[in-house]
């Protein structure tokens, strides 16, 4: 693509790296969560691979391949942490520890990010997830049909 | 023969929709609403969670969540499987 999209696209970049990032992180806290900012995050994938072409991105395969399978699991054994009581039970909540702050039982309050047990992990766990399934899509798509990919 | 059918069926599906459009139910009066209630009156108390919505998705109705993740791992297995490089 022209100089003009490239140098657009590297100023945005780290605008929508950080939008991404921050729809995941405060998935407990505002709308959105994993699966928003995932998808947010990979269409960054698809912007370079629009602007860059898909060979040059070649190398990210296996690291997506590497970061869906640690979301997977991460989601998975999370999960697993509440099989005492049951599946997805929520042991984090209000414990103290990590991500274990106490909120207000009903009403407004500020929002502390320290809170909401497992949710905040599970909402990172599924947004790698997010990011690696669709930028591969992506990838792949871009690649299919060519000789060098 | 087919025209009068197409205009039958046409006719059906707009007094389907108007029908629909005039008896709606209202916004905000579900017909049952205790698991709304329990959400509402419950969630922050139980997840320690403001956004009461991640809160059901990703606690109270974890397993459907797990499900979705399921369905995008499938779909990315099958793009990479289609898309794969074959050999001769």
């Amino acid at each position: 693509m022209s100089v003009v999209v490239r140098t657009v696209t590297r100023v945005i970049l780290p605008v929508a790296l950080a939008f991404g990032a921050y729809v995941i992180m405060h998935g407990h806290l505002t709308p959105g969560g994993g699966f928003q900012g995932g998808a947010v995050t990979a269409s960054i994938v698809a912007l370079l691979v629009v602007v860059y072409g898909g060979a040059r991105l070649k190398g990210a395969k296996g690291w997506f391949a590497v970061l869906e399978d640690v979301g997977a699991l991460a989601f998975v054994l999370l999960a697993f942490l509440g099989i005492g009581a049951t599946f997805f039970r929520n042991v984090l909540a209000g414990s103290g520890g990590l991500f274990g702050a106490p909120v207000p039982q009903l009403g407004p309050n500020p929002g502390a990010l320290d809170t909401a047990g497992t949710l905040p992990l599970m909402n990172w766990a599924v947004g790698l997830k997010v990011i690696a399934g669709l930028g591969s899509v992506v990838l792949l798509l871009s690649l299919f049909g060519r000789e060098d990919g | 023969m087919k025209r009068w059918l197409f205009l039958a069926a046409f006719l059906v599906l707009v007094g389907y929709l108007i029908g629909g459009g005039i008896w709606l139910h209202p916004f905000g009066v579900p017909a049952r609403d205790e698991m709304d209630r329990y959400f509402i009156q419950n969630a922050q108390a139980e997840v320690a969670a403001n956004n009461v919505v991640t809160s059901i998705v990703f606690d109270y109705r974890g397993f459907d969540t797990l499900g979705e993740a399921t369905v995008l791992l499938a779909a990315v297995v099958g793009v990479a499987l289609m898309l794969r490089k074959v050999k001769g």
